[in-house]
């Protein structure tokens, strides 16, 4: 059988602290397949951007990974050696940052950026590298990109930024790509546009793509199947259609419950009760039982299953079925 | 850029214009120069004959642009201890300071960079820590103190180099330097240390915060991501970019080491203009003084103006013009 492109296996991340080991990651798993955009979706410290700085060797200290693997196309990454892994950083995986603003480095030309990104992983010559960087600009969307090669990044608007980081990301042709929020610092039109880029760079290259977000509008446009986090635990994983529409969590349905739709008129938003406990601060058993109205004391006490259900799984005692969920929109 | 720059050397000739003003008027508020020029046996006669040759008589102002305009073309009249004409000797101590300035600038900044590179990039290790806690010595420790324990350590005890003076210069085209003999150059290593201890620190300082800056940016973390190696983003990425405020202050401090010169040439008995000055505030020499003033703040308005220049340089975004911004 073919190997996943990325498969995360009961990773755990954790932070040693004054006052205990917080866990910012725990036992988390997925696979990513070649051509296929998994979505990772959460509010903020649940987790979503730690895994993929896990993954692609870029914790920040102290935070390490302390057990579960991480195989890149079948091959345990997890214990490289930095400069083992340095060498797969660009080459074999790529990054995409928040905000394409502060992203390219202000001093040096996106030719620069991108030759020195190009000869660091593949054996060319200048000129070839050159070659490579002019594709690399026009494959992503910017005109006149011989010509652009040797603007700085100032010179270019939000968008076009991002596009020239989704170059620089894709310049070595890795496997995967982790986009971490990739829209969130840009204006709802150029939002689209980038989305619908990444979607293609996927299609065409085969390219296996992690999408960090909070926005449920970026999943249900981009991703063919999504994660759910909450405190650092994979709550719901699944296609992304089943996910938006039957979800199995009470997090992924109190979640979809409050997100605004055009077709629903202007009824009020639910909201989930409480807020996402502090990682210092966990319950027992399922970490969202206390904002859950379908928790029991089974839920409070025991840590929760994946429930394998179809193509998705959800950490729930109870999961909801396609009826309940029903009870619960009523 | 054209128009930032006119405007910068029309700034500069205000401040020139101001310093010189002050230089002005020390001749006419600080005594009288006549009674200082004319010996005991003078007669009124003498008196007025001298104010008429130097132009004394004259209304203030056709006095001060009288003044700019012998300045300007580099002429302050004659000392009034020796009686020869200030630029001559002005240019004869010159070159003294000006090579300890050059030695002692460079020392403090390719020391001051490199280290700060160095502690900022091994934040954690213990030989940077020592160094951060030396450096606070070099901040605090007074110039001169800093020259006596010099002197102290390597002249009187170990006696590897000499405590005064310049050695042996050799003389080319009317610039006596020190840089071509065995002697000139043992002679430089401690004022030239003295000198630039200081500012060094300062560098390190400010550089290594730049740095820890710097290395926080997003665009560092990018480069990392992208699997450069990180010799590539400390000196090509990191340190680019650490460089405008660097410059703007070494820019500064290089004209208060030439400024601050006098200290150092006080202690070591450095044969330059800064000991020159000292000498002639002690025997109330005004036009060495004024000479000594303006030929300072030429050198500041100067520096200031290429480090100016030199930001454009190496920040793109200052170079970009208007018309042609993208958004």
């Amino acid at each position: 059988m073919q190997h996943p492109i990325l498969s995360v296996r009961n990773l755990v991340v954790e932070i040693p602290t004054r006052h205990g080991i917080l866990r910012p990651v725990d036992q988390v798993s997925y696979d990513i397949h070649a051509g296929e955009i998994l979505g990772v979706v959460g509010e903020s410290g649940a987790g979503k951007s730690m895994t993929g700085n896990a993954v692609i060797g870029l914790l920040d200290r102290p935070a390490r990974i302390t057990s579960g693997e991480i195989l890149l196309s079948g091959e345990p990454i997890h214990n490289k050696r930095p400069d083992e892994l340095r060498r797969l950083r660009g080459k074999t995986m790529g990054m995409i940052f928040q905000d394409p603003l502060t992203s390219l480095n202000p001093l040096l030309t996106v030719g620069e950026q991108l030759t020195e990104t190009i000869q660091e992983h593949l054996n060319v010559s200048n000129a070839e590298a050159q070659d490579r960087a002019v594709a690399a600009l026009e494959e992503v969307g910017i005109p006149a990109a011989r010509a652009r090669i040797n603007s700085y990044p100032h010179e270019f608007s939000g968008g076009m930024r991002q596009r020239v980081v989704i170059a620089l990301a894709l310049c070595a042709e890795p496997d995967l790509i982790i986009a971490d929020e990739p829209t969130t610092a840009l204006d709802v039109s150029v939002q689209a546009q980038i989305i619908a880029l990444l979607k293609r760079l996927c299609r065409e290259r085969g390219v296996a793509v992690m999408l960090v977000t909070h926005d449920m509008g970026v999943i249900a446009e981009a991703a063919d199947r999504v994660a759910v986090m909450y405190a650092g635990r994979l709550a719901e994983l699944g296609p992304v259609r089943d996910v938006l529409t039957t979800a199995r969590h009470p997090y992924t349905s109190g979640l979809m419950a409050s997100t605004p739709l055009a077709s629903q008129g202007q009824k009020r938003l639910r909201q989930i009760p409480g807020s996402m406990p502090r990682l210092g601060n966990l319950p027992q058993g399922c970490a969202f039982s206390p904002r859950c109205e379908f928790a029991q004391d089974k839920c409070r006490a025991n840590p929760t299953p994946h429930i394998q259900d179809g193509d998705g799984r959800a950490a729930c005692w109870f999961p909801l079925s396609a009826n309940s969920e029903q009870e619960v929109d009523a | 850029m054209l128009a930032y720059i006119i405007r910068r050397i029309i700034q500069s000739i205000i401040v020139l214009l101001a310093v010189g003003f002050v230089a002005f008027a020390m001749f006419n508020f600080v005594g009288d120069p006549v009674d200082n020029m004319l010996g005991q046996e003078r007669t009124q006669a003498d008196i007025e004959r001298l104010r008429e040759q130097l132009g004394l008589d004259k209304p203030f102002i056709v006095q001060y642009w009288h003044f700019l305009e012998q300045a300007a073309q580099g002429n302050f009249g004659l000392s009034y201890r020796q009686g020869r004409p200030v630029a001559d000797i002005i240019s004869e101590r010159l070159p003294a300071t000006l090579e300890l300035a050059f030695v002692s600038g460079l020392l403090a900044l390719f020391g001051g960079i490199a280290l700060g590179i160095f502690t900022a990039i091994r934040r954690r290790g213990i030989s940077a820590n020592v160094i951060m806690t030396l450096s606070l010595i070099g901040v605090s420790l007074p110039t001169f103190l800093i020259g006596v324990i010099l002197i102290y350590v390597f002249s009187v005890e170990l006696g590897w180099l000499p405590s005064f003076g310049r050695g042996e210069v050799v003389d080319i085209g009317g610039w006596s330097t020190g840089f071509l003999t065995v002697s000139g150059l043992k002679a430089m290593v401690l004022p030239a240390i003295t000198l630039g201890l200081y500012q060094m620190t300062l560098i390190m300082r400010l550089v290594r915060t730049e740095m820890l800056e710097v290395l926080r940016m997003d665009y560092i973390r990018f480069a990392r991501a992208r699997g450069l190696r990180e010799k590539s983003i400390n000196f090509r990425h990191a340190l680019k970019n650490t460089l405008v405020p660097v410059i703007t202050i070494t820019g500064l401090q290089l004209g208060s080491i030439i400024a601050f010169a006098i200290i150092t040439e006080t202690v070591f008995q450095w044969p330059g203009v800064g000991l020159l000055f000292i000498n002639a505030v002690q025997f109330v020499d005004i036009p060495i003084m004024a000479a000594y003033l303006m030929m300072i703040s030429v050198m500041f308005v100067g520096i200031n103006l290429i480090v100016d220049m030199l930001y454009f340089a190496i920040d793109p975004r200052l170079r970009v013009d208007r018309s042609s911004g993208g958004h």
